[in-house]
């Protein structure tokens, strides 16, 4: 189980700041920041601590299992973008 | 920390403008100096800029951001929201630097960018600034009137707000009326007749600057086909570089192939994404009636971007509205330079100078957000932004012999 970003995202990346382990890409310090549409939690990484969900301003960050149906989609973008990432 | 700069308290600054950046830099300014305080001004008598004046209204979690910064920063007891102020009008940039140690400004981007062609003016052409304006409740726009007895309206632009502009002129006055959209924009809109929107790009959809969740939550509207013109998606999709930007145009392409790829029909709604045009001409005589296109193609440009170059094959389009999102302008303020290309602030990395080329700072005063970079990026962007102009702000602080700073003479009046 992890959690998940949906599409609300902003890019402020007060997520990244408090994921304990890392998870959340393209974080303030890398080069594409700058140019990513929204950021996007790696499943493999992700603990599913939770911190990320109520630090986000925008309530755009939720547990795995709990998206709503028109947001499940974020589940297969999120890992798919961490997928590539690291490919 | 210095010690030159815990001996002043407090130490105060301006921040003109209550927007997203705005807020970055209260943010930051009281979380770095615990003897900061922080008087924030805007014209307008709430809180929000573009986050609530700009965001679409059925983008509810987005608009929230403020509320998070607002509670953020009242929590530190450091900090002030004067409204219905203006800086340059009701207090001069000099009043404001005899009354605070330094000013920042978070004015944004107030206008709009102009096409530059003929008929730009006639009724029935707006700029997508007004009339996002006049849906979100913006004082300056409320009496705006827009005609939607129509079947088709064209909005010009390939960004987000394009697509927002888009997206409200077909959501139906059912969906309407969930969101926070302003009361006589519901009125207005649900008598629309408008069936069909065009969206006119200049270059094709690997290159629309719209974010991929604007257009996968098109999806939700299920009483509308979406149809593309003007290009194909059915060539193959570039092989992943890793990169996020690379990512996201990828991924645009596959949604644009499903949305294609949809068995079209018995909707009664149309959004047509017509891509590589470019508009010439809005046609009509006393209104619109309709605008000349040009098809483009691409070209590499000398920045490896891709470039759109007419091939001169003209067309019309009819349609009787017609909104141009083709980006937001910084406006002058009375009493500071002003970038006149860039339509912003003349800045060094956040610090205002006289302009580019002499780069002679105008002393204590400081840019953040679209007045310092221009209208780009998303609302986080701005916050990184903000921190560099804070970091130098609070450097020069620092650095300074704080009792020869022009406010000094005035505040230490006040004690």
């Amino acid at each position: 189980m992890s959690h998940v970003i949906t599409g609300n995202c902003v890019n402020c990346g007060t997520c990244t700041e408090v994921c304990p382990v890392d998870s959340i890409h393209p974080s303030p310090d890398e080069a594409d920041f700058n140019r990513a549409d929204m950021l996007y939690i790696d499943p493999r990484a992700c603990l599913d601590c939770g911190a990320c969900a109520p630090a986000c301003p925008v309530d755009a960050i939720m547990r795995e299992n709990r998206l709503p149906l028109k947001l499940q989609r974020y589940r297969e973008i999120n890992a798919r973008f961490s997928r590539e990432r690291c490919a | 920390m210095k010690p030159a700069v815990m001996a002043i308290r407090p130490l105060r600054i301006a921040i003109v403008g209550a927007g997203p950046s705005g807020f970055f830099a209260a943010a930051e300014l009281l979380k770095r100096h615990a003897s900061v305080s922080v008087d924030m001004l805007d014209r307008l008598p709430v809180m929000g800029g573009l986050a609530r004046f700009g965001v679409s209204p059925d983008h509810a979690a987005r608009r929230r951001i403020i509320r998070r910064y607002r509670y953020l920063c009242a929590a530190s007891g450091r900090f002030n929201f004067i409204g219905n102020v203006e800086a340059g009008h009701d207090i001069s940039h000099a009043q404001l630097l005899e009354n605070y140690h330094a000013v920042v400004y978070a004015c944004g981007c107030a206008s709009d960018q102009k096409l530059g062609i003929a008929g730009e003016d006639l009724p029935g052409s707006h700029s997508a600034t007004d009339f996002v304006g006049w849906y979100n409740g913006h004082p300056d726009f409320c009496s705006r009137r827009f005609d939607f007895s129509t079947d088709r309206a064209v909005v010009i632009g390939n960004g987000n707000v394009a697509l927002d502009v888009a997206r409200i002129l077909l959501m139906g006055e059912a969906r309407l009326r969930h969101t926070d959209i302003a009361r006589h924009a519901l009125a207005a809109l649900a008598t629309s007749r408008i069936r069909e929107v065009v969206l006119l790009g200049r270059r094709g959809p690997a290159e629309a600057s719209f974010t991929t969740p604007e257009l996968l939550e098109l999806a939700e509207l299920d009483d509308m086909d979406i149809a593309l013109d003007g290009c194909r998606v059915d060539e193959d999709i570039p092989a992943s570089d890793g990169s996020a930007a690379g990512f996201a145009r990828r991924l645009k392409l596959q949604i644009f192939r499903e949305y294609v790829d949809r068995p079209a029909g018995g909707r009664p709604k149309r959004l047509v994404f017509k891509f590589l045009s470019s508009p010439q001409a809005i046609l009509g005589n006393d209104r619109v009636e309709g605008l000349r296109l040009v098809r483009n193609m691409l070209e590499s440009g000398a920045d490896g971007m891709a470039k759109a170059v007419p091939t001169g094959e003209v067309s019309t389009l009819e349609a009787g509205l017609v909104l141009r999102a083709v980006g937001y302008r910084g406006r002058p303020i009375p009493g500071l330079p002003f970038d006149k290309q860039r339509g912003t602030l003349p800045n060094v990395d956040g610090r205002v100078v006289i302009d580019a080329e002499s780069r002679i700072p105008v002393p204590w005063t400081y840019v953040v957000g679209w007045q310092k970079r221009g209208p780009s990026g998303v609302i986080g962007t701005n916050k990184y932004c903000a921190q560099r102009t804070v970091a130098n702000l609070l450097d020069d602080l620092a650095a300074a012999d704080l009792a020869r700073l022009p406010a000094m003479k005035r505040l230490r009046g006040m004690r």
